[in-house]
């Protein structure tokens, strides 16, 4: 996933859409995939900052719209 | 609109300071996002950037690479992420290993690291990067993945960086993801103008504008373009886990040298799972074979911003993203992988 533009540092802004113990899957703007969110206190429909298969902090939801806009210019 | 007018204060702001004014960006991504988007162009003449090691696998130290080269020839079977796997040594790449029969995996998070460990319990997993990979690969450690490491963290590197005369450096834009991890704060002790800043083009702009703006008020202070995810204080929880797996050691950074306390060892609570221990032996016939092989790569100066990738005399001609000299040229963020796509 996105594997040729993954940095060390390069993170991608993603939705919650179900919780399993540590596990959550994240939804990247249609594309799913299962993140760790053990570094954060997340809920169903948090909009996280991922990195490496981890949720490394959560966003605003005010900010959602910058993270649309972000996700169709950027990613 | 809005990037416009940032642009027009910035112009407005280098003709009041006039003298040349020197700004590193300490990570990668946004030497990437600098370099797509031509910010050094529409810049006025007298604000220059320049790109520092913001890079971990720029900044890998040779002899780290050469011992997990070496384990991987010893038949060691080695996971990392994939710029890592690039890395030129006196033993040659992980890759150049992996085309001579040694068993490598690469690998985009540590989960997969993990899952592959419990078919194959002798997996290591080369751990490389700032604070932004360091609490990953400690939740591996926890969950039982066997690891050599070689993580660095940020803020000793930007003393060292302020310490040497030969870099003239009048602001910092701060790392984006180190600081979710660090916080803010933690760069008040640094007394320069510094502001953490996100990755888009108009965060990067934003970023030059406020620093030259704490330059014309002769301010040093740290500020935050990047609130939307940075906090004062980071990820604790983060924090937390690094601090349970791993202690400060000193450790060689590319370029800069031996800086105290600025790499992450593996606690002896895990010595079971740390590959320096496991492996001594080992690591030890390994280094004392190494014969360092004599190399025209400037990296070091490249990633302290003494010289532009465009100077070093490898540079596009024998040095390439498909064939690289040296680790500037191997990472997507390095200074001169960077400046090859886009320059």
């Amino acid at each position: 996933m996105f594997a040729d533009k993954i940095g060390m540092c390069l993170a991608i802004p993603g939705k919650i859409i179900k919780i399993k113990n540590q596990l959550a899957i994240v939804d990247f703007q249609g594309m799913k995939k299962e993140i760790n969110i053990s570094l954060i206190s997340a809920k169903i429909g948090d909009y996280v900052m991922v990195h490496a298969g981890f949720a490394i902090e959560k966003m605003d939801k005010d900010n959602a719209k910058e993270i649309k806009a972000y996700l169709k210019n950027e990613v | 609109m809005k990037y416009k007018k940032i642009l027009k204060n910035i112009q407005e702001k280098a003709k009041i300071i006039r003298r040349p004014i020197r700004l590193m960006e300490l990570c990668g991504t946004h030497s990437e996002t600098i370099a797509k988007y031509g910010i050094k162009n529409i810049l006025p003449k007298n604000i220059k950037m320049i790109s520092g090691p913001g890079c971990p696998v720029c900044v890998a130290d040779q002899s780290d690479v050469d011992i997990i080269t070496g384990l991987a020839l010893s038949g060691i079977p080695i996971a990392c992420y994939g710029d890592s796997a690039n890395i030129p040594g006196n033993l040659g790449s992980l890759e150049n290993a992996r085309q001579q029969g040694a068993e490598i995996y690469i690998v985009y998070d540590i989960s997969e690291a993990l899952k592959i460990s419990k078919k194959n319990p002798d997996l290591i997993f080369w751990g490389i990067g700032f604070e932004t990979t360091a609490p990953m690969t400690a939740w591996g450690i926890q969950n039982g993945l066997k690891v050599f490491s070689s993580h660095k963290i940020f803020p000793p590197a930007m003393r060292a960086l302020l310490r040497n005369n030969k870099i003239k450096i009048d602001g910092f834009i701060n790392p984006g993801h180190v600081s979710v991890i660090i916080g803010a704060e933690i760069y008040k002790k640094f007394k320069i103008p510094q502001v953490v800043a996100g990755f888009s083009a108009t965060d990067v702009i934003k970023a030059i504008d406020m620093l030259l703006d704490q330059i014309t008020k002769k301010e040093k202070k740290v500020e935050n373009e990047y609130a939307r995810l940075v906090q004062k204080e980071g990820n604790k929880k983060a924090q937390k886990l690094i601090s349970k797996v791993f202690e400060a050691k000193n450790a060689r950074w590319r370029g800069l040298g031996e800086i105290k306390n600025s790499g992450l060892k593996i606690k002896k609570k895990y010595k079971n799972q740390d590959a320096e221990f496991i492996h001594r032996e080992l690591i030890a016939k390994i280094k004392k074979n190494i014969k360092n092989k004599p190399s025209v790569c400037h990296c070091g100066e490249v990633l302290q911003g003494i010289i532009e990738p465009k100077n070093c005399p490898l540079f596009r001609k024998v040095c390439t993203p498909d064939n690289p000299q040296g680790a500037c040229m191997v990472s997507r963020e390095g200074s001169c992988n960077v400046e090859y796509r886009y320059g």
